[in-house]
């Protein structure tokens, strides 16, 4: 107990100083610019509030001159929910693959980790260029599909990775030793343990798609996702009806996660209530 | 190779017929690459093709109407010989070098507390996911968050001005180097946190125990012991804020106001010009560059352990 009492000594409070200083440097201007986002008609950009009311929320679906901001949020929407699909399956597959040895499976790692170390511009100029080259129209669901999906594969790859590190194959075994085939021993018992994992893999698919600018810029054809909306606005729009966007996209991308997290939750509860029902 | 693997097959699948066990071992021998194929299709599709396309554009002829296949070196002489090249990579280093330093001071002193000082491992989740969740809002939403921060008639401004200490705005914190940097840190710094504090994680308490014991004292403590084990966390951390901040171009845009340039940058605005052919040849240095840095951080450090 004494290494405890030391540790709460001096330094623990300068630590936890430094800590809470590191939280307020990274919430502190989200919140402004949410309490921003209410400002009155005749509010500007910084404080001092002119007035509290919702009027840049309903400018924002309003005014079209602003831009299709509900067409780029469905998509955006769209294409982050069918990165999320591809990711969780392909680095699941790809995961278990890994786990045996096969032709080329180390060129096949190092490309994976070369995908995340490349510059995004130079995946977007590259399939832009590809795809300019053979006379292929750039589309949002189909190159910019797939530039997304160079970014989210390799980080879902390495979560799978660690997620089989961390998994027994002594439950695989007993499946087998019971007469399950590899498809039943897969379904009952390997998919059911990784779940939870699973679900982190899809968040982490979903949000990195519906966030991703670089690589969208030439890969997205004549329709804006939402990332290029918004980045079009900054260059044009100098009105609260900025920070409304910003409240909301970061609102929506706070109920993501929350849905996420309550859902690993419920599967985490459901798990115990099982094994504690059958002990 | 049949002879191998066939042996083995029949140990596991006893009661089967030999021609059912080469059959299924020449399946069992498939999977691997049917399984791996969706990962490889895609990112030989979308990655490798596509950068070997940026490398042979690279060499190709351009006027102001269309891009012709051809073999030049024009691009790289036009491109190496420029002084605007060298002064703008020589800032997108500068970006890179004072980002990697600050993030790296703040992941590593957040991480440490978090998983050396934070004693339950709830509060540790908790706080861990704190410093996670702005991570996962917009890149773009969270840049212009600093405007009203920084800006002319900003907090910061307006702050400093009523208690005295300036009695005229400070017109550098916003649209200049001052605002990309933080704004970088503001970015990355949990790319520095989560790798760094998931190698302190691994560290045996034992050894920090001992060298308490032995009487270091806790600054020794953490330059002698905690450092040196939370070199891959460190490592993995400065490759992506590294590579990152070399290849972005938003932020600079965004927050320099067009005051400052960046590799990425030049990169963006050849491709708005529709100069191919040159953007490709800057694309081809860019990856060089950011190549030689990932490949000598991984000489230094051997990360291999921490998958």
């Amino acid at each position: 107990m004494t290494g405890t009492g030391t540790r709460r000594g001096l330094s623990f409070y300068l630590l936890a100083a430094f800590f809470g200083l590191f939280v307020l440097f990274l919430y502190g201007p989200i919140a402004t610019i949410t309490i921003l986002s209410f400002q009155g008609p005749e509010g500007g950009l910084t404080f001092p509030m002119n007035g509290v009311s919702l009027h840049w929320f309903r400018n924002l679906f309003e005014q079209q001159a602003v831009g299709d901001f509900g067409g780029s949020f469905r998509r955006s929407i769209a294409l982050g929910l069918t990165v999320m699909v591809l990711t969780v399956l392909f680095s699941l597959l790809a995961g278990f693959a890994f786990r045996r040895r096969f032709l080329g499976s180390g060129a096949l790692f190092y490309l994976a980790v070369a995908s995340l170390i490349v510059p995004s511009i130079l995946v977007s100029l590259g399939i832009g260029l590809l795809f300019n080259i053979l006379g292929i129209e750039p589309t949002w669901y189909g190159s910019a599909l797939g530039a997304h999906l160079t970014w989210t594969l390799p980080f879902g790859l390495l979560i799978v990775f660690a997620i089989f590190n961390r998994f027994n194959p002594a439950y695989e075994e007993a499946a087998r030793d019971l007469g399950a085939t590899p498809w039943q021993t897969v379904r009952h018992v390997v998919l059911p343990i990784l779940l939870p994992s699973l679900i982190g893999v899809g968040l982490f698919g979903f949000t990195l798609s519906y966030d991703e600018f670089a690589r969208t810029l030439m890969t997205a054809g004549s329709f804006n996702t939402l990332p290029l909306e918004i980045y079009g606005m900054t260059t044009n729009v100098t009105t609260p009806v900025l920070y409304a966007l910003g409240t909301l996209t970061t609102l929506f991308s706070f109920t993501v996660i929350g849905l996420f997290l309550a859902g690993v939750m419920i599967l985490r509860r459901r798990r115990l209530r099982r094994t504690g029902a059958a002990a | 190779m049949t002879a191998s693997t066939v042996p083995s097959e029949a140990s596991s699948a006893s009661a089967a017929p030999r021609g059912d066990g080469v059959r299924r071992s020449t399946l069992r021998r498939v999977v691997p690459y049917l399984q791996a194929g969706p990962l490889a299709l895609t990112l030989l599709v979308f990655l490798l093709i596509p950068i070997l396309t940026i490398v042979a554009v690279s060499f190709w002829d351009y006027d102001s109407i269309r891009i012709y296949p051809d073999f030049v070196l024009t691009n790289y002489e036009e491109l190496l010989t420029s002084p605007v090249t060298w002064k703008t990579y020589l800032n997108t280093v500068k970006f890179a070098a004072l980002t990697w330093v600050i993030t790296l001071l703040i992941g590593f002193t957040v991480a440490y507390f978090l998983a050396f000082h934070v004693q339950s491992t709830t509060w540790q989740m908790v706080l861990f996911l704190v410093c996670t969740i702005p991570f996962w809002t917009s890149n773009i939403i969270r840049m212009i968050s600093w405007i009203p921060f920084l800006g002319r008639n900003g907090l910061l401004n307006s702050g400093l001005i009523s208690a005295g200490l300036i009695d005229q705005p400070l017109e550098f914190l916003l649209f200049s180097d001052f605002a990309v940097v933080l704004a970088f840190v503001h970015l990355y710094a949990l790319f520095m946190v989560v790798p760094i504090f998931n190698s302190m994680m691994r560290i045996d308490r034992a050894l920090v125990e001992a060298a308490r014991d032995g009487g270091a004292s806790a600054a020794q403590v953490v330059w002698n012991v905690i450092l040196p084990l939370a070199k891959p966390g460190i490592a993995i951390g400065s490759i992506f804020v590294v590579t990152l901040v070399m290849g972005d171009f938003i932020t600079v845009r965004l927050m320099s106001g067009g005051q400052s340039a960046s590799i990425g940058l030049m990169i963006a605005n050849e491709i708005s010009l529709l100069q191919y052919p040159a953007a490709a040849a800057n694309a081809v240095v860019l990856l060089a560059v950011v190549l030689i840095m990932v490949v000598a951080m991984l000489r230094i450090v051997d990360i291999r352990k921490e998958l």
